[in-house]
Protein backbone atom coordinates (compact mmCIF):
# COMPACT_ATOMS: atom_id res chain seq x y z
CA UNK A 1 0.00 0.00 0.00
CA UNK A 2 2.61 2.26 0.58
CA UNK A 3 4.66 1.64 -2.27
CA UNK A 4 1.60 2.28 -4.30
CA UNK A 5 1.27 6.10 -2.19
CA UNK A 6 4.81 6.60 -3.05
CA UNK A 7 4.45 5.33 -7.28
CA UNK A 8 0.83 7.79 -7.18
CA UNK A 9 2.32 10.85 -5.68
CA UNK A 10 5.18 10.41 -7.89
CA UNK A 11 3.02 9.94 -11.39
CA UNK A 12 0.93 13.06 -10.08
CA UNK A 13 3.90 15.26 -9.40
CA UNK A 14 5.25 14.38 -13.16
CA UNK A 15 1.08 15.04 -14.44
CA UNK A 16 1.30 18.28 -12.38
CA UNK A 17 4.41 19.67 -13.98
CA UNK A 18 3.26 18.23 -17.53
CA UNK A 19 -0.04 20.32 -16.91
CA UNK A 20 1.59 23.85 -15.42
CA UNK A 21 4.13 23.05 -18.38
CA UNK A 22 0.79 22.70 -20.80
CA UNK A 23 -1.16 25.75 -19.14
CA UNK A 24 2.10 28.46 -19.38
CA UNK A 25 2.62 27.40 -23.00
CA UNK A 26 -1.23 27.70 -23.85
CA UNK A 27 -2.93 30.00 -22.58
CA UNK A 28 -5.90 31.55 -22.98
CA UNK A 29 -5.36 32.76 -26.73
CA UNK A 30 -4.47 29.28 -28.05
CA UNK A 31 -7.80 28.05 -25.99
CA UNK A 32 -10.26 31.09 -27.58
CA UNK A 33 -8.50 31.09 -31.34
CA UNK A 34 -9.09 26.99 -30.99
CA UNK A 35 -12.53 27.31 -30.52
CA UNK A 36 -12.96 29.89 -32.81
CA UNK A 37 -10.95 27.59 -35.45
CA UNK A 38 -13.70 24.95 -34.54
CA UNK A 39 -16.67 27.21 -34.90
CA UNK A 40 -15.42 28.48 -37.68
CA UNK A 41 -15.26 24.87 -39.43
CA UNK A 42 -18.51 24.20 -38.01
CA UNK A 43 -19.98 27.19 -39.60
CA UNK A 44 -18.30 26.27 -42.57
CA UNK A 45 -19.51 22.61 -43.17
CA UNK A 46 -23.34 24.01 -42.84
CA UNK A 47 -22.68 26.40 -45.42
CA UNK A 48 -20.90 24.44 -48.02
CA UNK A 49 -22.67 21.59 -47.22
CA UNK A 50 -25.54 21.65 -45.20
CA UNK A 51 -24.52 19.51 -42.51
CA UNK A 52 -23.58 19.37 -38.88
CA UNK A 53 -19.98 18.73 -37.51
CA UNK A 54 -20.90 16.43 -35.11
CA UNK A 55 -17.99 14.33 -35.37
CA UNK A 56 -19.82 11.18 -34.03
CA UNK A 57 -22.03 11.50 -36.72
CA UNK A 58 -19.57 11.97 -39.50
CA UNK A 59 -18.01 9.31 -38.15
CA UNK A 60 -20.98 6.97 -37.40
CA UNK A 61 -22.39 7.63 -41.17
CA UNK A 62 -19.51 5.92 -42.41
CA UNK A 63 -20.17 2.75 -40.39
CA UNK A 64 -23.67 2.36 -41.93
CA UNK A 65 -24.85 1.74 -45.19
CA UNK A 66 -23.64 4.49 -47.57
CA UNK A 67 -26.40 7.21 -48.66
CA UNK A 68 -26.18 8.31 -52.39
CA UNK A 69 -22.71 10.39 -52.33
CA UNK A 70 -22.56 10.40 -48.77
CA UNK A 71 -19.36 8.77 -48.38
CA UNK A 72 -16.55 10.96 -49.55
CA UNK A 73 -17.05 14.43 -48.10
CA UNK A 74 -17.21 12.49 -44.92
CA UNK A 75 -13.62 10.61 -45.40
CA UNK A 76 -12.39 13.78 -46.58
CA UNK A 77 -13.30 15.17 -43.30
CA UNK A 78 -12.51 12.43 -40.88
CA UNK A 79 -8.42 12.84 -42.59
CA UNK A 80 -9.08 16.32 -42.85
CA UNK A 81 -9.23 16.60 -38.70
CA UNK A 82 -5.68 14.66 -38.08
CA UNK A 83 -4.23 16.97 -41.31
CA UNK A 84 -5.13 19.77 -39.50
CA UNK A 85 -3.28 19.02 -36.08
CA UNK A 86 -0.78 17.96 -37.83
CA UNK A 87 -0.31 21.56 -39.62
CA UNK A 88 -0.60 23.18 -36.64
CA UNK A 89 1.70 21.22 -34.60
CA UNK A 90 4.08 21.98 -37.38
CA UNK A 91 3.66 25.98 -36.89
CA UNK A 92 3.26 25.18 -33.19
CA UNK A 93 4.91 22.55 -31.40
CA UNK A 94 3.42 22.20 -28.07
CA UNK A 95 0.15 21.45 -29.82
CA UNK A 96 1.44 18.07 -30.78
CA UNK A 97 2.00 17.48 -26.42
CA UNK A 98 -0.38 14.86 -25.57
CA UNK A 99 -0.43 13.41 -22.46
CA UNK A 100 -2.42 10.71 -21.82
CA UNK A 101 -3.13 9.75 -17.49
CA UNK A 102 -5.54 6.75 -18.75
CA UNK A 103 -3.87 3.49 -20.51
CA UNK A 104 -4.06 -0.02 -21.44
CA UNK A 105 -7.96 -1.49 -20.58
CA UNK A 106 -9.24 1.70 -19.19
CA UNK A 107 -9.08 3.32 -22.13
CA UNK A 108 -10.13 1.18 -24.47
CA UNK A 109 -13.53 0.50 -22.28
CA UNK A 110 -13.44 4.27 -22.22
CA UNK A 111 -13.58 4.19 -26.32
CA UNK A 112 -16.12 1.59 -26.37
CA UNK A 113 -18.63 3.74 -23.85
CA UNK A 114 -17.84 6.75 -26.31
CA UNK A 115 -18.69 4.71 -29.08
CA UNK A 116 -21.51 3.26 -27.76
CA UNK A 117 -22.73 6.66 -25.85
CA UNK A 118 -22.54 8.99 -28.52
CA UNK A 119 -24.67 6.80 -31.17
CA UNK A 120 -27.15 5.96 -28.42
CA UNK A 121 -27.37 9.60 -27.47
CA UNK A 122 -26.94 10.97 -31.14
CA UNK A 123 -24.46 13.26 -30.75
CA UNK A 124 -21.16 14.52 -28.92
CA UNK A 125 -19.05 17.21 -27.53
CA UNK A 126 -19.13 18.61 -31.39
CA UNK A 127 -22.63 17.76 -32.39
CA UNK A 128 -24.20 18.45 -28.97
CA UNK A 129 -22.08 20.43 -27.07
CA UNK A 130 -20.94 22.96 -29.98
CA UNK A 131 -23.38 22.48 -32.89
CA UNK A 132 -26.36 21.50 -30.98
CA UNK A 133 -26.11 24.21 -28.71
CA UNK A 134 -25.23 27.50 -31.28
CA UNK A 135 -28.74 26.05 -32.89
CA UNK A 136 -30.73 26.67 -29.23
CA UNK A 137 -31.75 22.65 -29.81
CA UNK A 138 -33.43 21.57 -26.36
CA UNK A 139 -32.31 18.43 -26.95
CA UNK A 140 -28.45 19.53 -27.58
CA UNK A 141 -28.69 21.62 -24.08
CA UNK A 142 -30.07 18.27 -22.14
CA UNK A 143 -27.54 16.41 -23.77
CA UNK A 144 -24.31 18.59 -22.54
CA UNK A 145 -25.35 18.94 -19.46
CA UNK A 146 -26.05 15.28 -18.58
CA UNK A 147 -22.76 14.54 -20.46
CA UNK A 148 -20.73 17.30 -18.56
CA UNK A 149 -22.37 16.49 -15.29
CA UNK A 150 -21.46 12.71 -15.64
CA UNK A 151 -17.75 12.89 -16.99
CA UNK A 152 -17.07 15.82 -14.47
CA UNK A 153 -18.77 12.88 -11.74
CA UNK A 154 -16.38 10.15 -13.67
CA UNK A 155 -13.24 12.35 -12.98
CA UNK A 156 -14.32 12.40 -9.15
CA UNK A 157 -15.16 9.19 -8.92
CA UNK A 158 -11.93 7.78 -10.30
CA UNK A 159 -9.34 10.58 -9.36
CA UNK A 160 -10.81 11.93 -5.77
CA UNK A 161 -12.56 8.16 -4.60
CA UNK A 162 -11.15 5.32 -5.56
CA UNK A 163 -7.53 7.17 -6.07
CA UNK A 164 -6.71 5.80 -9.12
CA UNK A 165 -3.18 7.40 -10.11
CA UNK A 166 -4.16 10.05 -12.69
CA UNK B 1 -15.74 20.17 -54.59
CA UNK B 2 -18.08 18.31 -52.47
CA UNK B 3 -15.17 16.78 -50.77
CA UNK B 4 -12.21 19.47 -50.82
CA UNK B 5 -15.01 21.26 -48.77
CA UNK B 6 -15.41 18.88 -46.07
CA UNK B 7 -11.42 18.37 -45.98
CA UNK B 8 -11.37 21.88 -45.31
CA UNK B 9 -13.65 21.76 -42.77
CA UNK B 10 -12.24 18.51 -41.54
CA UNK B 11 -8.75 20.13 -41.23
CA UNK B 12 -10.05 23.84 -39.70
CA UNK B 13 -11.86 21.50 -36.90
CA UNK B 14 -8.87 19.99 -36.53
CA UNK B 15 -6.53 22.39 -36.60
CA UNK B 16 -8.59 24.27 -33.85
CA UNK B 17 -8.61 20.99 -31.54
CA UNK B 18 -4.49 20.52 -31.72
CA UNK B 19 -3.85 24.54 -30.98
CA UNK B 20 -6.40 24.47 -27.97
CA UNK B 21 -4.18 21.31 -26.71
CA UNK B 22 -8.55 19.48 -26.78
CA UNK B 23 -6.14 16.76 -28.42
CA UNK B 24 -4.53 15.96 -24.68
CA UNK B 25 -6.74 13.88 -22.83
CA UNK B 26 -4.71 15.15 -19.65
CA UNK B 27 -5.83 18.86 -20.32
CA UNK B 28 -9.40 17.78 -20.87
CA UNK B 29 -9.43 15.63 -18.22
CA UNK B 30 -7.93 18.96 -15.88
CA UNK B 31 -11.47 20.84 -16.44
CA UNK B 32 -13.06 17.83 -15.62
CA UNK B 33 -11.20 17.58 -12.68
CA UNK B 34 -13.36 20.27 -10.75
CA UNK B 35 -12.22 19.78 -7.81
CA UNK B 36 -9.00 18.78 -8.29
CA UNK B 37 -6.34 20.03 -10.78
CA UNK B 38 -8.97 22.11 -12.41
CA UNK B 39 -7.86 23.91 -15.58
CA UNK B 40 -10.64 25.93 -17.16
CA UNK B 41 -9.14 25.99 -20.64
CA UNK B 42 -11.44 23.97 -22.17
CA UNK B 43 -15.06 26.46 -20.79
CA UNK B 44 -12.93 29.06 -23.14
CA UNK B 45 -12.36 26.83 -26.07
CA UNK B 46 -16.16 25.82 -25.67
CA UNK B 47 -16.96 29.24 -25.03
CA UNK B 48 -15.00 30.34 -28.25
CA UNK B 49 -16.80 27.53 -30.40
CA UNK B 50 -20.18 28.00 -29.66
CA UNK B 51 -20.05 32.12 -30.01
CA UNK B 52 -18.63 31.41 -33.51
CA UNK B 53 -20.36 28.67 -34.29
CA UNK B 54 -23.61 30.60 -33.52
CA UNK B 55 -23.24 33.64 -35.41
CA UNK B 56 -21.87 31.81 -38.74
CA UNK B 57 -24.99 29.27 -37.74
CA UNK B 58 -27.49 32.70 -37.66
CA UNK B 59 -25.76 34.24 -41.15
CA UNK B 60 -26.06 30.76 -43.15
CA UNK B 61 -29.06 29.52 -42.64
CA UNK B 62 -30.93 32.79 -43.69
CA UNK B 63 -29.70 31.28 -47.34
CA UNK B 64 -32.08 29.08 -49.26
CA UNK B 65 -30.13 25.84 -49.25
CA UNK B 66 -26.00 25.23 -48.60
CA UNK B 67 -24.00 26.28 -51.62
CA UNK B 68 -23.12 22.53 -52.49
CA UNK B 69 -25.57 20.55 -51.16
CA UNK B 70 -29.57 20.40 -52.00
CA UNK B 71 -30.86 21.52 -48.38
CA UNK B 72 -29.55 21.73 -44.86
CA UNK B 73 -29.12 18.40 -43.11
CA UNK B 74 -30.47 18.97 -39.95
CA UNK B 75 -31.58 17.03 -37.08
CA UNK B 76 -35.52 16.82 -36.53
CA UNK B 77 -35.80 15.08 -33.29
CA UNK B 78 -37.11 17.81 -30.79
CA UNK B 79 -38.32 15.72 -27.63
CA UNK B 80 -35.48 15.15 -24.67
CA UNK B 81 -36.25 11.03 -24.74
CA UNK B 82 -34.65 8.24 -22.19
CA UNK B 83 -32.17 7.30 -25.75
CA UNK B 84 -30.69 10.52 -25.47
CA UNK B 85 -29.96 10.80 -21.88
CA UNK B 86 -28.94 7.52 -21.22
CA UNK B 87 -26.16 8.20 -24.70
CA UNK B 88 -25.34 11.47 -23.30
CA UNK B 89 -24.79 9.77 -19.83
CA UNK B 90 -22.37 6.48 -21.16
CA UNK B 91 -20.48 8.72 -23.50
CA UNK B 92 -20.32 10.61 -20.34
CA UNK B 93 -18.47 8.14 -18.38
CA UNK B 94 -16.30 7.55 -21.38
CA UNK B 95 -15.10 10.86 -21.59
CA UNK B 96 -14.48 11.55 -17.91
CA UNK B 97 -12.84 7.90 -18.00
CA UNK B 98 -10.46 8.33 -20.98
CA UNK B 99 -10.65 12.11 -21.61
CA UNK B 100 -10.89 11.72 -25.42
CA UNK B 101 -14.09 12.47 -27.10
CA UNK B 102 -14.15 11.66 -31.12
CA UNK B 103 -13.38 14.60 -32.56
CA UNK B 104 -9.76 15.23 -30.95
CA UNK B 105 -9.24 11.27 -30.50
CA UNK B 106 -9.04 11.16 -34.17
CA UNK B 107 -7.22 14.70 -34.81
CA UNK B 108 -4.72 12.96 -32.11
CA UNK B 109 -3.72 10.16 -34.81
CA UNK B 110 -1.25 12.77 -36.25
CA UNK B 111 0.42 12.66 -33.40
CA UNK B 112 1.25 8.69 -33.57
CA UNK B 113 0.84 7.71 -30.30
CA UNK B 114 -0.71 3.34 -29.65
CA UNK B 115 -3.28 5.53 -27.25
CA UNK B 116 -4.81 7.32 -29.85
CA UNK B 117 -5.15 4.24 -32.24
CA UNK B 118 -6.39 2.30 -29.22
CA UNK B 119 -9.32 4.50 -28.10
CA UNK B 120 -9.93 5.03 -31.63
CA UNK B 121 -10.09 1.61 -32.11
CA UNK B 122 -12.37 0.81 -29.55
CA UNK B 123 -14.35 3.71 -30.14
CA UNK B 124 -15.33 2.41 -33.30
CA UNK B 125 -16.30 -1.23 -31.82
CA UNK B 126 -18.69 0.81 -30.31
CA UNK B 127 -20.08 2.34 -32.59
CA UNK B 128 -20.19 -1.00 -34.50
CA UNK B 129 -22.30 -2.21 -31.65
CA UNK B 130 -24.86 0.56 -31.80
CA UNK B 131 -25.18 0.30 -35.48
CA UNK B 132 -28.60 -0.19 -37.00
CA UNK B 133 -29.95 0.75 -33.42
Amino acid sequence: MRERGIVSRAYRAIEAQRLVAMRRRGGCMSSLLGGVGIGLASGFLLLTLGRIAGISGIVGGLLGPPGPGDRAWRVAFVLGLPLGAALVAAASPDAALVVFPTRGAPLLAAGVLVGIGTRLGSGCTSGHGVCGMARGSARSFAATATFMVVAAATVFVVRHVIGVAS
Amino acid sequence: MRVLAGLAAGTLFGGGLALSNMTSPAKVLAFLDVTGAFDPSLALVMGGAVATTTLAYAQVRRRARPLLADRFELPAQTTIDARLLAGAALFGVGWGLGGFCPGPAVASLAFGHAESWQFVAAMLAGMLVMRGR
